[in-house]
């Protein structure tokens, strides 16, 4: 027994820490904003909060614009620096700017910004009309942002398992949090939180079973090393098979496909409305690379084997979207199922393994987090004196009253839809190609099925918007102040700009290669 | 049937465009300009919006003109013209050009639609005079010419498909003008919808091409299609054949074109009869050397064309709604042409010849429609009108001239269309000569009793109508058109211009003349002489206000044979199933839970325990099914 | 087999002590029943639902014990460093400074934000 704790020196673990650039920035704007939250006066912590904010995002673009190029692994290979992680980090970061932008807006609700003075306060309670009174807002908002962020830029890159399961933690408790915040309905806002936590917690646990069969079988956590068990094994192990299908479940949560998407539209739904767009847009390109670097890294040997699945998952997944979306009266509800059709139309890039499978998804990504970020704005500015009119009877004739507002989330809608010349059909035709390329025919055929009927909803609004009689006592549009019209017009722009020009965004997608082992 | 086997190959490469040639794209931009400046310039423009949307097709036309005399100076082989505008480029192997082509064939659409195109632009002046949100007509009228213009020039599929769609949107925004009418919304949802059947069809081509040949160029799946699989080439025809049923409303997707009449009627006219529902026809004509390398989807489009045919003549003769039976008539008469694409390389030409001639009798018609319209009040059951004869001179007039033009009377411009189509038909397949023939004399009928409903008899007004002649800016268009449906039989009389003309852009092949040419004008002509003075027979006594029950095959005319149910069974019906086992669903779990949970915000505290533990645990439990799922579906593979 | 056999002598005795007590408590204790005694452990806290209204203790109670663990598992890590300081060297001094300074960030906002006080 003696022997066991000999003094043998402990080598030093490879970190590089200007490898990680963006997440220590990142992380450590986060925790200065804790301390922020705990040394600076209330009026002036919002100012603050804002500068370090945006400050640390766009110097974590810097250093990541820096880094371009570099393909290596860090921090004892627990982390991959690689062209498709560089360029998920890229897309959460921007997105996360323009997302900030729409947390930061408070000029919109008459009471200030959408988010509930005291959280802890009970909903309809005296101490939340007296704070709501006082003008009181809070401002810990931001520090969970950014704790989120970070977890979202890590997730990605993670190259082990454990390393990625702590990056789910990270991006995953400030979100729980982040969505019961909501300044009005807030009851309906708690119980979205809730049932995310708890739902979140149960997906959590799949994720870590998985791993854990997964350690069983190949004796490591490395993606690397996974793969390198896998090829030496014919691969006829059960773990293997059981450790694939718990992972894909703790990941499928993330991006809301069926049949693990019920928490979407009530989440979505109770949320304050800029959470929404953020976790709607940043959670769905965190999650899906990490998702493409388990399959591709980690699973690459036994993709006939998951492949199926993920094909019946991509079919179920758009489907069961785009039908039930066209129930919907809510218009966040409908946006929540149309991001779980997205999320379907996304899954095919991950199932053509290939080259073209890794960018057509990264460029889905990036056009589609632009447009929901907008839609989502959009959403936020019509209101009524209860707060967010949402419901789709409110939205008729919205056209008339505000031709403008109309118009752009029409763009959003057309670019959901995937008409040509806007940023979603560039990016649908970018993934049905490379899932024809992988041989997933037929899902692409049902893929353009569930596009056609995804038009009939998307246009319904727009005939709702322009062609319907303005309803009494209907809501109206907020004049936002820049921050949110700034985020409408990137995402407008963006929009607009990869449905024209979409080859600079898509090389610098094809550039970024597969991913590092 | 008998498919010609001296195919012309169409392995010509166009030059790339420069001198006259590089303004092709002014085409384009101008009406694209006028929409731009119509729809974003807002109430600022409204003085002088009409003016300016008048004069960008006007001056689009002008440049076609010129780059029409350009062409002529060309020789035959070196009139195409491809510009190249930017790569557009969707994912690294696949590349997209931007490119615009002027062929012969796109030079003839171009002509067509600026030319009427602005006729009707100017029409619309008078007959929208009325109406406050004239500018906003015009930026869509102006949007819809840019959209069909670059649908005609485009020289891949791709950017064909955009032109398709930006089409489809200004007719789904123009026939809903009228918006506060419930009828003319859902109208507007209807043809979108129907439309997007289509679409899908489209789409799905051009995947397809791009799988196989590896480029939509129309060079590149020309050249590939020699060496592609029957079986390919016949899906891809299949599938460009639904496209253009649903674009040029033939069967089984016609349904939408008759609501579409609820558009203000210069629409109907430019819209609905003269330009976009013959996108599909040049879709086919286009893609001619994909039906030649697929006999058997050619075959099916000849069937199309033919059940088309007869399907529109009948639900015109049926008709009170003037509009209504017009837009039968619209439907049999691009049955015609998709026949004569049918045909093969024997009949492309006289597809689009037909498309030509009506482009201008059909325009004339839907304008005096219009004019009868404008002066009734807008009314349009014909039952309420009669002897406008008296009242209407100019627009009685041209009505008649174009009427004949369309039974094919000579010497009118319909005449030798239809001919040509008719012995081309019997030349492959008796059959469709037979149909063809029997739609001429079908024809004869319907236009005979529109005509005679709307302006001899005696006059049936009511109280408040007051029938008077349009204003000039509106007759003059309808003069114009007349004379078009006149003389528009020298295309092809006596010189066969319009063959030659197209010939390196549309394969030719002359067909076997079986009869001496009198004896076919004395059939073609004779036929249409019986369905008129059948007519005339029928209708020359006193029409009844109200409409009497009728026989029921005319009720079923009445109902548009029943196409509406027919595309609801085929294809709503499984939709709306789905739709609502998904609602029912929907209703009882998630939005069970949103009720409950408005229930605890009025204050039933303990109900928000039980509704949330409940489903929360049950979202947990299909989590649960759904790794069970995933874990099975890995073994199953296994196996 | 032979490591085995102290573990399962343990085991063993173990079991028997468990058995022994419960079996002896039965026999020889006195039975005086009351509300105290039928509690599962006697301390703690009731381990079934209460009746609405009447079931709630303070948030705070949870709060206090969140922050122990969280600064319990900082001794945790702490303990196992200062056990191999020597070999860990520089790095690992700066990585653990890097975590207590994190916490200590945490603690800073507990304490300033009022989450120490029960009052």
């Amino acid at each position: 027994m003696n022997g066991l704790i000999a003094l043998v020196p402990i080598p030093t673990p490879n970190m590089d820490l200007g490898q990680i650039a963006p997440l220590e920035i990142v992380f450590g704007a986060a925790l200065i904003s804790v301390l922020v939250e705990a040394f600076v006066r209330r009026e002036g912590r919002r100012r603050v909060q804002l500068v370090l904010v945006f400050a640390s995002l766009i110097a974590a673009v810097a250093a990541l614009v820096g880094l371009a190029g570099t393909r290596t692994l860090t921090a004892q290979a627990s982390v991959a620096v690689d062209g498709p992680a560089l360029f998920m980090q890229g897309t959460v970061l921007l997105l996360a700017i323009v997302g900030a932008l729409l947390i930061a807006e408070r000029s919109i609700d008459p009471a200030g910004d959408a988010f509930a003075p005291r959280a802890s306060a009970l909903p309809g309670g005296r101490e939340e009309r007296e704070l709501t009174a006082a003008g009181w807002s809070q401002t810990e908002v931001w520090p969970l942002f950014l704790f989120c962020v970070g977890g979202m830029l890590l997730f990605p890159a993670s190259n082990d398992l454990l390393t990625m399961f702590v990056a789910l933690e990270v991006l995953s408790l400030p979100l729980y949090l982040l969505a019961g915040l909501a300044r009005r309905r807030r009851l309906l806002s708690q119980e979205a939180s809730l049932k995310y936590f708890l739902l979140g917690a149960f997906s959590s646990a799949f994720f870590l079973f998985g791993t854990a069969m997964l350690y069983g079988f190949a004796g490591t956590f490395s993606l690397g090393g996974i793969a390198d068990a896998l090829s030496g094994n014919a691969g006829d192990n059960g773990l293997v098979m059981l450790g694939v299908a718990l992972l894909a479940v703790g990941l499928l949560f993330k991006v809301a496909a069926v049949p693990f998407h019920q928490w979407t539209p009530d989440v979505y739904q109770g949320a304050p409305t800029p959470i929404t767009a953020f976790m709607a847009t940043c959670v769905k390109v965190a999650a899906f690379g990490a998702l493409l670097r388990v399959m591709y890294v980690a699973l690459g040997g036994v993709r006939w084997d998951w492949q199926p699945m993920l094909w019946i998952i991509a079919i179920i997944t758009m489907l069961v979207g785009v039908i039930v979306a066209i129930a919907q009266t809510d218009i966040k509800r409908m946006l929540a199922y149309s991001s779980i059709a997205h999320a379907g139309f996304i899954l095919l890039g991950v199932i053509a393994v290939s080259e073209a499978g890794i960018a057509s998804t990264m460029f889905y990504l990036a056009a589609y987090g632009f447009a929901t970020l907008g839609a989502f704005a959009v959403v936020s500015l019509v209101r009524d004196s209860s707060g967010e009119a949402t419901h789709l009877s409110q939205w008729a004739g919205l056209g008339k009253r505000s031709p403008v507002v109309a118009g752009i989330f029409t763009l959003f809608l057309l670019a959901f839809a995937g008409i040509p010349l806007t940023s979603g059909f560039t990016s649908k035709f970018a993934v049905f190609s490379a899932a024809i390329a992988g041989g997933a025919t037929p899902v692409v055929i049902v893929a353009v099925f569930a596009s056609v009927i995804s038009a009939f909803f998307y246009a319904r609004i727009i005939v709702l918007m322009f062609f319907a009689e303005p309803a009494e006592e209907g809501p109206r549009v907020v004049l936002p102040s820049a921050f949110t019209a700034l985020a409408l017009a990137i995402g407008v722009a963006v929009t607009v700009l990869l449905g024209v020009l979409p080859q600079p965004l898509l090389n610098l997608a094809q550039q970024a290669g597969i991913f590092l082992r | 049937m008998n498919i010609g086997t001296a195919v012309f190959a169409q392995e010509t490469v166009l030059a790339p465009a420069n001198g006259t040639f590089s303004l092709i794209w002014l085409l384009i931009a101008l009406p694209a300009l006028g929409a731009a400046i119509l729809l974003l310039g807002g109430r600022r423009t409204n003085a002088w919006g009409h003016l300016l949307g008048v004069l960008m097709p006007v001056a689009s036309f002008v440049v076609a003109a010129f780059l029409f005399a350009a062409m002529l100076g060309q020789p035959a082989e070196e009139r195409g013209a491809v510009q190249h505008l930017y790569d557009w480029q969707i994912v690294g192997a696949f590349k997209v050009p931007f490119s615009l082509q002027l062929d012969q064939l796109s030079m003839v659409f171009v002509l067509l639609i600026t030319f009427v195109g602005s006729l009707i632009h100017i029409y619309a002046i008078g007959y929208m005079a009325h109406d406050p949100a004239r500018r906003k007509f015009f930026g869509y009228l102006n949007l819809f010419v840019a959209a069909m213009l670059l649908l005609v020039l485009a020289d891949n599929y791709l950017l064909l498909y955009v032109g398709w769609e930006g089409v489809g949107l200004a007719s789904f925004l123009l026939i809903g003008w009228y918006q506060y009418k419930d009828s003319a919304a859902v109208a507007a949802k209807k043809a979108f919808i129907i439309n997007r059947v289509g679409d899908f069809g489209l789409s799905l081509a051009i995947m397809f091409m791009f799988a196989v040949f590896g480029g939509v160029t129309f060079e590149t799946v020309n050249a590939g299609i020699g060496s592609a699989s029957e079986g390919t080439a016949t899906w891809i025809g299949l599938l460009l054949l639904l496209a253009a049923c649903g674009k040029s409303a033939q069967f089984p997707l016609q349904a939408w074109l008759f609501d579409a009449m609820e558009g203000p009627t210069p629409v109907s006219a430019l819209i609905h009869a003269a330009t976009m529902v013959t996108a599909g026809v040049y879709l086919i004509v286009r893609s001619n050397a994909i039906f030649d390398a697929a006999p058997t989807a050619r075959l099916l489009v000849l069937i199309v064309g033919c059940i088309s045919l007869i399907w529109g003549a009948i639900i015109g003769c049926a008709k009170d709604d003037l509009k209504k039976a017009l837009a039968g008539s619209t439907m049999s008469q691009i049955g015609y042409m998709v026949v004569a694409a049918g045909l093969g390389p024997v009949g492309y030409v006289f597809a689009i010849f037909h498309l030509l001639t009506h482009g201008f009798f059909k325009a004339g018609l839907f304008l005096g429609a219009g004019s009868v319209m404008h002066a009734n009040n807008d009314k349009i059951n014909m039952r309420h009108l009669g002897a406008l004869r008296t009242v209407m001179m100019i627009t009685f007039v041209t009505f008649g001239i174009c009427t004949l033009a369309i039974m094919g009377i000579p010497p009118f411009a319909g005449f030798f269309s239809k001919d040509d189509i008719i012995k081309a038909a019997f030349s492959q397949s008796p059959v469709a000569g037979v149909v063809t023939l029997i739609g001429a004399g079908i024809t004869g009928f319907y236009m005979t009793r529109i005509f005679l409903m709307t302006f001899l008899g005696k006059a049936r007004w009511e109280d408040d109508q007051h029938p008077h002649e349009s204003p000039a800016v509106m007759w003059i268009p309808m003069v114009v058109l007349a004379i078009g449906a006149t003389i528009g039989g020298v295309l092809m009389w006596p010189s066969h211009w319009l063959e030659t003309w197209l010939e390196p852009a549309v394969p030719y092949q002359e067909h076997a003349q079986t009869l001496p040419e009198w004896l076919w004008i004395i059939i073609t002509v004779g036929t249409a002489l019986i369905g008129i003075l059948w007519a005339v027979a029928l209708y020359r006594r006193e029409v009844p206000v109200t409409p009497p029950a009728g026989s029921l095959l005319t009720r079923a005319a009445r109902e548009e044979l029943y196409g509406n149910e027919i595309n609801e069974t085929l294809t709503m019906l499984p939709g709306q199933v789905l739709t609502r086992s998904s609602v029912f669903f929907d209703n009882r779990v998630v939005d069970g839970f949103v009720n409950g949970m408005a229930a605890v915000v009025w204050g039933v505290s303990g109900a928000l325990r039980t509704v949330q533990n409940g489903f929360a645990r049950s979202y947990a439990l299909t989590m649960l099914g759904g790794a069970v799922l995933l874990v099975a579906l890995l073994v199953l593979v296994r196996l | 087999m032979n490591a085995a056999i102290p573990i399962l002598t343990l085991g063993g005795l173990a079991a028997f002590f468990a058995l022994l007590s419960i079996i002896t408590a039965s026999i020889v204790g006195p039975r005086r029943y009351n509300r105290a005694k039928l509690d599962a452990y006697e301390c703690g806290i009731e381990p079934t639902p209460q009746p609405i209204g009447g079931g709630k203790f303070p948030v705070k109670y949870y709060l206090t014990a969140m922050l122990f663990i969280v600064f319990d598992i900082e001794i945790v890590f702490l303990y196992p460093w200062a056990v191999s300081f020597d070999q860990l060297g520089m790095f690992g001094f700066i990585e653990m400074v890097s975590f207590i300074v994190t916490l200590l960030a945490v603690y800073a906002y507990v304490w300033r934000r009022g989450g120490l006080e029960w009052d």
